[in-house]
């Protein structure tokens, strides 16, 4: 989230489209209310009406994996009736560049693309990016044309761009209604008016799609272009599946970053200064923050945590004993699986998760997990992937894999940290203690980690990384979370004097300015530089009381990553002079004393400022020389309505999902995301337009259950609440299939079948795209074999497609093909 | 003063965290239930299941809608089920709280008379004949806590506290509601110390939501009873 959980009461329009909020976060909805008891308007848009539905003022139905369509038809909506905050638009967003004259879009493609050879992998293809750069002046900086009436301005390539999104099109497309399309646009794009804020809440009804990133940015572009960026009650927010998605996200889950979203090298990033040349962007516009330019200082901190007084500058800080990932290749949740099914993998740890239920196509990850020599299963029970071996259809005897079980002790049983969506890192202390033989995760991962270094003592390839590992976040033989939390947070490794101040050798780092990249300082994760410091553990700090504007920020109460700051590219909420757009729910503002039409000094107020730089403007109008433009994250400094980096293009496209209902996308002769990624093994079926499977599906979760069950599948009080897995289906489908509400009824896709009951519902109801009319149905994804004890609720993921987003890698679970049969 | 719950079904969203919290508190067991087409379950109220969130598909004006009812007893303030079992140590009402209190004694009633003098129909009868349905969690309210059930919700639904509070915010919110929903109304507000805040018609939400005006299986006995209202009290003594 931009914003965070409690500031969503700030909106006066909230949006809840990909997610389930009602549902699936439901003390979400304790905010929700508190903005509709203060006028705000909720609007849902869901293929299915839910729970959240029922709350909404407005409701629209969209066939799943058309999202871009649908709010597509909002941008131009937004530009045609000069709805866009326009001062804003100009001043913070990257609307006034000037395009390249390479870049162009023609049919469904970008310039620049190459389709990639039969076989060569999962990627479909690939764009050639640098065909879409923006057009520079003599010193290196964008060229603009502020007016936006530049014809290669971004602000009118996006115009021409969605200029094809009108009505009757996004209408035939998405089966929603033109005047539900119309009311939604309507009462979104009144969150531009100024002291206005409108929001978002997603999840993996946006994620988990082949278009999935590009969904999102759809969304930051509609975001900026209404001046919803960094003002309260306003942002992009990802609602995270589980409570410390985000931490883990943030210490680098991922294979593609580390900690701090720093990248993971590439094996041609060569030695430390190659690596850090190539990740630290630069910019000549004196107005650019450009924060990453702090990169070395984040990357050698990070090195110096790691391997301590092992890493000098002498040996790059270790640099060399890190695993370089090949330039040309993903290592994502689907490619892991896909090498164990190639048995390119004979070994596993299965920590804290449960894929053979979980992750898409999960048949080909049970025969997956067949191939392995070994697995190691940590988790709070035995599930249906520790147990696969003996599973629907697993004949024991020929099943060559060693699994161990290493219990694992529950949250509440461990102290340490969680970071919830909103960016706050909240502590926890210890409730009861961990039950018979199980064991925190962190005493596990120490033990383990001594056992490997005494292996790598004896003998052992390339074994300078394991040897040289510090590995001391214990006290008295037992893993210390305060330990692993000051690492975090990072040392003063030496005497180092900063601004006059000297900061002795073992001191905690104030903050992440005060890093540096000459091994004198070491941080775990700059991101948290400032959670754990000498005035001691900031997230376990309580306090209630609000900060000065009223908000909500409560910036006494745990932490918030970056250095507290509740709402990020909170500069955006004040105009070039530096005061509110909103006087009434402002974040900051600055109060910096003026003469003569100048600031004089500098003060800001309210939320930690994104940067302590004077306003761009002084009160008179003049333009300033020592500010800096608000999205400091942006090499530019700009919000990006155009984004360059993205592997599927610098707007957002609709494509059809893999598997689709429709025999033409109406946008273009490309049908599929042109660079998705489709796995092609003989257990990585899919069929699209085929009468086999007429019916669109989606997956999703219900408010009794979580992720794949394991913690409230054995629960009895939630079993009694939703005791079967169940496909949603409309009267109509129903009546066509002649099937009963109740009944148990088969769900078959390209990959296998499912045994449901029926729910028929008027919350369901058959889309009309173009000509035709379109069923959809719905499975959650909470089940698996392993219990109730009767075997028969089996996962949703049995069904879903071998297909996923290209920057991501994340699985369109949420939009393939499937048939309902009567049993 | 009295307690009463407020419940305002107009910002439920049907978690089922109170459904959940109501088991939790008074552990009570879980039903063996199936998925018989709906969320709502398990399908009614049980004598192990004190509190049970309603759901309906309903189409009102061009408009679909999911109504959502949290059901539970209405703690009436003359109950006719106190009437009906005459017997203190049976069925009692706590002076204190307002709460109507079933003992292990509901056992020697005739609990299907009890039962239809029910006007929301809300007890259930065990195996082993005694009756059973939600007790205000009248443990926690002498120490200071709310119910369960408000102590888990998330949106404001459940409200609790005295009598004269719960019905001020009940009044509010009524004025509030029938700005968007001219036929919101309060459910037999002067009767019970459960009061329920509908947008729509209450039948649609459940078969019972406002009182029966039919009491089955009142026994003539109980009728002169509620005749003399007060006074049968007194005689009581």
């Amino acid at each position: 989230m931009t914003n965070h959980w409690i500031d969503i009461k700030n909106s006066n329009c909230i949006l809840i489209m990909g997610s389930n909020a009602a549902e699936n976060h439901p003390i979400s909805f304790k905010y929700v209310t508190q903005a509709m008891e203060n006028g705000a308007k909720l609007i849902s848009v869901d293929p299915r009406f839910t729970r959240t539905s029922s709350k909404a003022d407005i409701y629209a139905a969209l066939r799943s994996g058309t999202d871009i369509a649908f709010l597509g038809g909002m941008i131009k909506y937004i530009l045609d009736n000069d709805l866009y905050n326009k001062e804003y638009t100009a001043a913070y967003t990257n609307a006034p560049f000037i395009v390249g004259k390479d870049f162009s879009f023609k049919d469904g493609l970008f310039s620049g693309y190459k389709g990639a050879e039969e076989g060569s992998g999962p990627s479909l293809g690939s764009y050639d990016k640098s065909k879409w750069a923006f057009e520079m002046d003599e010193n290196g900086v964008p060229k603009m044309d502020r007016s936006l009436t530049h014809e290669r301005s971004v602000f009118k390539l996006m115009k021409a761009h969605y200029k094809r999104y009108d009505l009757d099109k996004v209408s035939s497309v998405t089966g929603t209604p033109k005047e539900d399309l119309l009311e939604v646009y309507k009462t979104y794009a009144a969150s531009g008016a100024r002291g206005k804020a409108g929001t978002i809440m997603y999840a993996m009804g946006w994620t988990q799609h082949t278009v999935g990133t590009q969904i999102i940015r759809t969304m930051a572009m509609i975001q900026l272009l209404l001046g919803n960026m960094g003002v309260a009650g306003g942002g992009v927010n990802a609602l995270r599946g589980e409570s410390n998605v985000q931490g883990s996200t943030d210490h680098c889950l991922l294979w593609h970053i580390w900690p701090g979203y720093l990248k993971t090298p590439k094996a041609s990033n060569t030695s430390l200064d190659v690596y850090n040349t190539k990740w630290t962007p630069k910019s000549n516009d004196p107005l650019s923050a450009n924060w990453w330019q702090n990169y070395p200082k984040y990357s050698v901190s990070l090195l110096k945590s790691f391997f301590g007084e092992n890493a000098t500058a002498a040996n790059e800080f270790g640099y060399n004993w890190l695993p370089k990932v090949d330039d040309d290749k993903a290592y994502s949740w689907f490619d892991l699986f896909d090498a164990m099914y190639k048995e390119e993998i004979n070994g596993f740890f299965a920590w804290g998760q449960n894929p053979a239920c979980s992750g898409s196509n999960a048949g080909k990850i049970r025969k997956s997990l067949e191939k392995l020599d070994w697995m190691v299963n940590v988790n709070l029970f035995d599930n249906e992937t520790g147990s696969f071996w003996q599973g629907p259809g697993v004949d024991p005897s020929k099943v060559k894999t060693e699994v161990f079980m290493l219990p694992a002790s529950v949250s509440v049983e461990k102290e340490g940290s969680i970071t919830n969506s909103g960016r706050w890192m909240q502590w926890r202390y210890q409730g009861p203690k961990p039950m018979g033989n199980s064991r925190p995760d962190g005493d596990i991962i120490m033990h383990l980690g001594h056992l490997i270094k005494e292996e790598y003592k004896k003998d052992g390839k390339f074994a300078d990384p394991i040897k040289n590992l510090k590995w001391d976040y214990e006290t008295a033989g037992v893993y210390d979370p305060h330990k692993a939390a000051k690492e975090i947070n990072g040392y003063f490794i030496q005497d180092t004097e900063i601004k006059g101040t000297v900061y002795k050798k073992g001191t905690l780092v104030p903050s992440f300015a005060f890093l540096q990249a000459d091994g004198s300082t070491s941080s775990g994760n700059w991101l948290y530089c400032n959670s754990y410091t000498e005035k001691g553990n900031m997230s376990a700090r309580r306090s209630q009381k609000d900060a000065v504007n009223n908000i909500g920020l409560y910036p006494e109460f745990a932490w918030c990553w970056p250095v507290n700051r509740r709402i990020i590219y909170n500069r955006a909420s004040v105009d070039p002079k530096g005061q509110p757009w909103d006087e009434k729910n402002w974040v900051v503002r600055f109060e910096g004393e003026v003469k003569d039409g100048k600031y004089v000094t500098n003060k800001w107020t309210g939320d930690v400022p994104d940067g302590g730089w004077y306003p761009l403007e002084n009160p008179d109008g003049t333009k300033r020389t020592d500010a800096k433009s608000p999205f400091i994250m942006r090499k530019h400094g700009y919000g990006q309505i155009f984004g360059p980096g993205l592997a599927d293009g610098p707007f957002p496209e609709h494509y059809e999902p893999l598997e689709c209902p429709v025999e033409k996308n109406y946008f273009s002769s490309q049908m599929i995301n042109p660079t998705a990624v489709v796995y092609s093994t003989k257990d990585d079926q899919h069929a699209t337009c085929d009468p086999r499977f007429p019916f669109v599906g989606t997956t999703y979760r219900v408010t009794e259950h979580w992720q794949t069950g394991l913690m409230t599948r054995p629960q009895e009080w939630l079993m009694e609440l939703q005791p079967n897995v169940f496909v949603e289906m409309s009267e109509e489908l129903a009546k066509l299939r002649g099937i009963e509400n109740g009944e148990r009824v088969k769900v078959s896709s390209a990959r296998a079948s499912l045994d449901c009951i029926a729910v028929v519902t008027k919350r369901f109801k058959p889309f009309k795209i173009g000509y035709a009319t379109v069923h959809q149905v719905g499975i959650p994804w909470h089940y698996g074999w392993r219990w109730p004890a009767t075997g028969k609720e089996e996962s949703a993921n049995l069904l879903t497609p071998p297909a996923g987003d290209p920057n991501t890698r994340i699985p369109e679970t949420k939009a393939f093909m499937v048939n309902v049969t009567k049993l | 003063m009295t307690k009463s719950f407020f419940i305002d079904t107009t910002v439920c969203t049907a978690c089922r965290g109170c459904q959940v919290a109501c088991k939790q508190w008074h552990d009570l067991p879980a039903e063996a239930t199936v998925n018989t087409g709906s969320y709502q379950n398990p399908a009614d109220l049980s004598f192990s299941t004190y509190k049970l969130v309603k759901m309906n598909e309903t189409v009102i004006n061009n408009k679909l809608n999911w109504l959502f009812f949290p059901d539970q007893c209405r703690h009436c303030i003359d109950a006719p089920c106190l009437e009906t079992a005459f017997d203190p140590n049976a069925i009692y009402q706590d002076a204190a709280t307002g709460a109507i209190l079933y003992t292990a004694k509901t056992k020697g009633l005739d609990a299907d008379a009890i039962i239809g003098s029910c006007p929301y129909n809300i007890p259930r009868k065990g195996p082993d004949g005694s009756i059973s349905k939600c007790d205000m969690c009248n443990d926690r309210v002498h120490n200071g806590k709310k119910p369960a059930c408000v102590e888990t919700c998330p949106t404001g639904t459940m409200n609790f506290g005295d009598r004269e509070e719960m019905m001020a915010l009940a009044q509010k919110r009524l004025k509030t509601i029938q700005k968007k929903y001219p036929k919101a109304m309060l459910l037999n507000p002067g009767d019970v110390n459960v009061i329920y805040l509908t947008a729509h018609d209450p039948a649609l939400y459940a078969e019972y939501a406002v009182a029966s005006t039919e009491l089955k299986n009142m026994s003539r006995g109980v009728a002169i009873r509620k005749m003399m209202g007060p006074f049968a009290r007194l005689m009581k003594v």
